[in-house]
């Protein structure tokens, strides 16, 4: 069963590197020091829970409703076919993901997702949990940013 | 005297071919004159891109292929004018249209001369121009999506050879009739050609934006000859139109003999900046007629079809200036403009020598009214008058003249097989090379144009024989490339092509790359059924039609079980595919759906028609594979007996249930 579970992972991070059209950096020796890329990535102190990608700061205030109002349509229409809020589906609930993650390690995984599930320690466990590897659905920092305001939203109710 | 001319072309023709065949004994037959690196020259390493997109005539098979150079790779085959069910193009509801004529629907053309816009006689990467040469048409290809987005019907025509040509700012690209009919369209005795029949020449305005919408501005009836090439004028020729005529003898059967009697034909000069100025002065006869403009919007991701009932007309007998004849020896069939606009080439293709006129010395004559004669109002300049130079014996059966940047012209000869090159100005010949076999256009990236990239030319062969392994009697077609950077020309690679290879057109890979499109997004997508999240997502009666409003994302469809379809339903599944990535689309099918699948970009909505004959349960998958999980992108439709009394439900995921 395990054995069945690893090798669905490397399979879909070899989807995964195919569908970055030439900038996977993912090579056949590389696959099996896997562990030791993650330590690396873990250990490094740049991620510090916070992930991969374009984000390294957020600064949050109070919640601002009109915000969440639009990150909630963006996510309906970019998001909403594999995550619910409330339960599992193609990938994980987002209740209280607010409480799970940073908000920059949320956006970095909104933004960044191939790289996130290639470098980031918790993406990784979660692809191999889920087998599905996220959709890159070009969401611009903006957008994710009210994307994470709706989840802040929801978590405060 | 012609059956001896024809008994000597025969001898030719049949000693050249045995030539080719028994240069080389067995094995890949002609190996041409391969440098020792031609291998180096043409390899582009895995990864690695093309300098060159190279867009290929697809032929008779209606379509348009693009290559890269100089590898010869096949990248995509753009469907035009006939349907591919590869792509589901003229088989879901939304491109349907595009191949809608004034005959109906026509599921196949014959497609000849991709032409590239140009800005300032530059081909500039905005659209891409091919011809339908059957049901004459213009097609517009975008060059961001690489998708068809718009096709003209020109009416008045027949055989649509001469398009579509541009001008030097793509303010028009042209049509010109291979075959002259009865105008109006009415059934008038064959035998009366000579009276009754008549050649047009369309000018189809292309809007100077991003759209570049097509319309007819306006035809000129011309004498019932065969208008068989063009070319625009550039720099100080831009303003002129050029068109090879032949068939001046107006024969209308046994063309083969009859229509290569006269000692020339004629190259026709049409002023269309006159014939602007006499639109504008209302000097124009409004002539009803029937025909299509079909386009498709990116935005609702549809084509509409527009029927259009008038076309403006001029007559040269009524519009002095517009248009003249330059005597040109022998039924010449292309005709290219040098790079500098004053050298005007008819390749005689029945010819010895290959005839050049000057625009300067026919502007000239055109000056000081120096007329042989006049036909139907137009003039007929004096050869001699207008006649730059003559390249001496080039060859055989001379059909089309491509340039460099160096001051070079290279001609194609069917008859004797080769591409010969030859210098602008003195005419002598400085080079010749075998082609294998019988070739017919040749393409130098920007060849036509103001600039072009002199390093490769592409000969586009007629027959390709024992050039590759035999596949029955239905041979691959062939392209050759050849590297003309140096003195002497090099073949460097052979490589297939779809269809027949009519002409091709090239461009720098880096003029069009960067704009190319990766998706299309869903907050713009305004197709009339489409659904921007799973939440919309439903299924719709009216009377015994069936609305599926249906989602894609990796990997799985929404709804994917529907209930309530009933025998003789018309179920329209309009399919959003919401990934907003590169390269994710996704397919759908639906058992017995006599139709093609539907292949969704992302971003954008297909719909696809199906009319359930059987009770019983169908599948539906995705055909494109999309992920790990590609394999688990299906779902099931039941279909009830027509009588049955039930509603429809359906759902996505077990909790729905």
């Amino acid at each position: 069963m395990k054995k069945l579970l690893i090798i669905a992972t490397i399979i879909a991070i070899l989807f995964m590197s195919c569908g970055e059209a030439g900038d996977s950096k993912i090579e056949a020796g590389k696959l099996s020091n896997n562990t030791e890329a993650v330590e690396e990535s873990s250990g490094d102190g740049a991620n510090d829970g916070k992930g991969v990608g374009p984000i390294t700061s957020v600064t949050l205030g109070d919640i601002d409703e009109a915000m969440a109002t639009e990150g909630a349509e963006i996510f309906k229409t970019n998001c909403s076919a594999c995550h619910k809020m409330d339960k599992r589906f193609v990938g994980p609930a987002m209740a209280k993901v607010t409480e799970r993650r940073k908000p920059e390690w949320i956006m970095n995984m909104i933004m960044n997702p191939e790289k996130m599930v290639k470098e980031d320690p918790v993406a990784q466990e979660l692809l191999a949990e889920y087998l599905a590897p996220m959709a890159n659905q070009n969401i611009t920092e903006d957008q994710a940013r009210k994307i994470l305001e709706h989840f802040r939203n929801y978590d405060n109710q | 005297m012609r059956t001896k001319l024809f008994i000597l072309l025969a001898i030719v023709v049949s000693l050249g071919m045995m030539g080719c065949e028994s240069k080389e004994e067995g094995g890949g037959g002609n190996k041409g004159m391969i440098g020792s690196n031609a291998a180096e020259k043409v390899y582009v390493a895995p990864g690695e891109h093309d300098e060159f997109y190279a867009f290929m005539s697809g032929g008779f098979s209606g379509q348009l292929s693009v290559y890269g150079l100089p590898s010869g790779r096949l990248f995509k085959v753009i469907p035009v004018f006939s349907v591919d069910g590869e792509k589901g193009y003229g088989f879901n509801e939304e491109t349907k249209p595009m191949l809608e004529t004034s005959h109906g629907f026509i599921p196949w053309d014959d497609s000849h001369h991709p032409e590239l816009s140009q800005t300032d006689g530059v081909p500039d990467g905005r659209f891409i121009f091919i011809n339908g040469n059957n049901t004459p048409r213009i097609a517009k290809i975008d060059l961001k999506s690489f998708e068809t987005t718009e096709i003209i019907e020109i009416p008045n025509s027949a055989g649509n050879h001469s398009s579509p040509f541009t001008t030097q700012n793509s303010e028009y690209v042209v049509a010109g009739t291979r075959f002259s009919i009865p105008i109006t369209e009415t059934d008038v005795s064959i035998k009366d050609y000579k009276e009754k029949f008549q050649g047009s020449l369309t000018f189809v305005s292309v809007s100077d934006d991003e759209h570049g919408d097509m319309a007819i501005d306006f035809q000129i009836l011309v004498p019932g000859y065969d208008y068989d090439l063009a070319h625009a004028g550039k720099g100080p020729s831009h303003g002129w139109m050029f068109f090879t005529t032949y068939n001046t003898e107006q024969a209308h059967t046994m063309k083969e003999v009859y229509a290569s009697q006269n000692d020339k034909d004629f190259i026709a000069a049409v002023n269309w900046k006159k014939a602007q100025e006499y639109l504008k002065a209302g000097k124009f006869r409004e002539m009803p007629a029937n025909y299509l403009n079909n386009e498709y919007s990116e935005k609702t991701h549809t084509a509409v079809s527009k029927r259009e009932t008038s076309v403006r007309v001029l007559i040269p007998e009524e519009c002095p200036g517009l248009i003249y004849y330059l005597p040109t020896p022998k039924s010449p069939h292309g005709v290219d403009v040098d790079p500098t606009g004053e050298y005007i080439v008819g390749n005689g293709k029945l010819s010895a020598d290959l005839t050049v006129h000057s625009y300067t010395k026919m502007m000239k004559a055109i000056e000081n009214k120096s007329f042989e004669k006049e036909i139907d109002g137009i003039p007929v300049l004096k050869y001699d008058e207008v006649v730059a130079g003559v390249v001496e014996k080039p060859g055989l059966g001379p059909l089309h003249t491509e340039f460099d940047d160096k001051g070079f012209a290279y001609t194609t000869f069917f008859i004797s097989s080769e591409v010969v090159k030859w210098k602008v100005g003195t005419w002598e010949i400085v080079d010749r090379i075998p082609s294998y076999y019988s070739v017919g256009h040749l393409m130098i990236p920007g060849g036509d144009s103001r600039k072009p990239w002199g390093k490769y030319l592409v000969s586009l062969n007629k027959i390709t024989k024992d050039r590759y392994l035999p596949t029955g009697p239905e041979l691959a077609h062939s392209a050759q490339l050849y590297d003309i950077s140096g003195d002497k020309m090099e073949l460097i690679l052979d490589f297939p092509t779809i269809g027949e290879p009519h002409y091709a057109q090239a461009i720098k890979a880096d003029v069009i790359k960067d704009n190319s499109l990766k998706y299309y997004k869903l907050d713009e997508n305004e197709h009339a059924h489409v659904t921007k999240s799973e939440a919309e997502t439903r299924v719709e009666r009216n009377g015994n039609k069936v609305h599926v409003y249906m989602t894609t994302i990796r990997s799985h469809f929404a709804p994917d079980w529907i209930e309530g379809i009933k025998v003789g339903d018309e179920v329209y599944f309009h399919v959003t595919n919401l990934e907003q990535d590169w390269d994710v689309p996704h397919g759908f099918a639906i058992k017995g759906a006599r139709t093609a699948e539907l292949l969704i970009m992302p971003g954008q909505t297909e719909t696809l028609k199906w009319e359930p004959t059987q009770v019983g349960v169908v599948p539906i998958y995705c055909t494109d594979f999309c992920s790990a999980l590609h394999q688990e992108m299906q779902g099931y439709v039941r279909v009830h007996p027509a009588n049955a009394n039930v509603e429809l439900s359906w759902g996505l995921g077990e909790d729905d249930e």
